[in-house]
């Protein structure tokens, strides 16, 4: 059920954007998606769809693009990066595992399409 | 035909909720109340070990409890029934994890009673609650043994994030392979500033340490 309240949070998010915009009607949004975000895409794509089926404002019914951040660690000692999936938190370069997520954990919402009525 | 424009955001879902509990911490410390959130697995003994800690603290400070839970208010009655101190059931419908919003709603609850040190019993869940930021002064998390010293690795993010990791039921060791010296290892890899208590809720071994911990931390918090 984690992935219901991340789309909450999101469509708060949004619905601000929206207020601060002025948004009346949004066709979709795009998110990007941490490969380690624990955010799995194809529950929340489930989860928004029937969230925003309830929203009354500009979001109502808006469709929901994914796009994934690949996820990248770095390591302290050999001061590399490698991929974080395949790897983990040891460095499969030296063995260390003195490393840090560089990036891989974010859940962002890159941007909103929205349709305004063609005036005059 | 309409026009459509494509907006930029580039906003993290978690900006609002960040924001949001800088608040309410802000709102907490003008009140001098020191929010302790606290963090577990299911069954690890976070019901037992406030009963304990509170019947250790309530003479030198005004508590209460928060206990959210997905349903039922067994947890509240307990504490309630143990201890005698202000205590409200939050329901969070369903979610795993409880947000700044929610917290607040939850202090909100509590009443104008005076309260010096409010904990927040979270779902029991060792994942999305470390992703939530609830407005608390410290993260306070409890590791019991039969869920192994490993839980470090499997769950880095939430050791990541506490200030106190507790180690309960400890008088069981001797039937798990639990290391208590590589557990420690495993939450230092993560939180080079974590500290760790050993305790037996049942016993009450060790109570008297995170008792002093938080009391020295509510301290450090008044002061700074």
């Amino acid at each position: 059920m984690h992935e219901l309240g991340v789309v909450f949070h999101c469509i708060g998010e949004i619905n601000e954007i929206a207020k601060e915009q002025r948004l009346e009607k949004i066709n979709s949004v795009t998110v990007e998606i941490g490969e380690v975000s624990t955010v799995i895409p194809y529950y929340f794509e489930d989860c928004w769809k029937w969230a925003v089926k309830k929203e009354e404002g500009a979001l109502k019914d808006a469709g929901i693009k994914l796009e994934t951040i690949k996820a990248v660690t770095f390591c302290k000692d050999c001061k590399q990066e490698y991929e974080t999936v395949k790897y983990g938190k040891t460095c499969p370069n030296c063995g260390s595992g003195h490393t840090y997520l560089v990036t891989g954990n974010e859940i962002m919402i890159k941007e909103v399409e929205a349709s305004f009525p063609e005036d005059g | 035909m309409d026009k459509v424009k494509i907006i930029e955001v580039k906003r993290s879902i978690f900006e609002n909720n960040d924001k949001d509990a800088d608040r309410l911490r802000e709102e907490l410390k003008a009140r001098g109340t020191f929010l302790l959130n606290l963090m577990s697995s299911p069954g690890s003994g976070k019901t037992t070990t406030l009963v304990q800690l509170i019947n250790r603290l309530k003479d030198e400070l005004a508590i209460s409890v928060m206990e959210a839970d997905i349903d039922s208010d067994v947890d509240a009655k307990k504490i309630l029934e143990a201890t005698g101190v202000n205590t409200i059931q939050l329901h969070t419908g369903g979610m795993c994890h409880l947000d700044a919003d929610m917290t607040r709603q939850g202090v909100k609850n509590l009443g104008d009673a005076k309260a010096d040190l409010v904990i927040l019993e979270n779902v029991g869940n060792l994942v999305c609650p470390a992703e939530f930021d609830t407005g608390s002064a410290v993260n306070v998390m409890i590791l019991s043994v039969p869920e192994g010293h490993d839980k470090p690795l499997k769950y880095p993010l939430m050791f990541s994030v506490c200030d106190l990791v507790i180690v309960n039921k400890i008088d069981v060791m001797p039937y798990f392979d639990f290391d208590l010296e590589k557990c420690k290892e495993y939450v230092h890899m993560r939180n080079p500033k974590a500290e760790i208590i050993p305790i037996c809720a049942k016993t009450g071994e060790g109570i008297e340490n995170v008792a002093d911990w938080i009391s020295r931390q509510i301290k450090e918090w008044r002061n700074s």
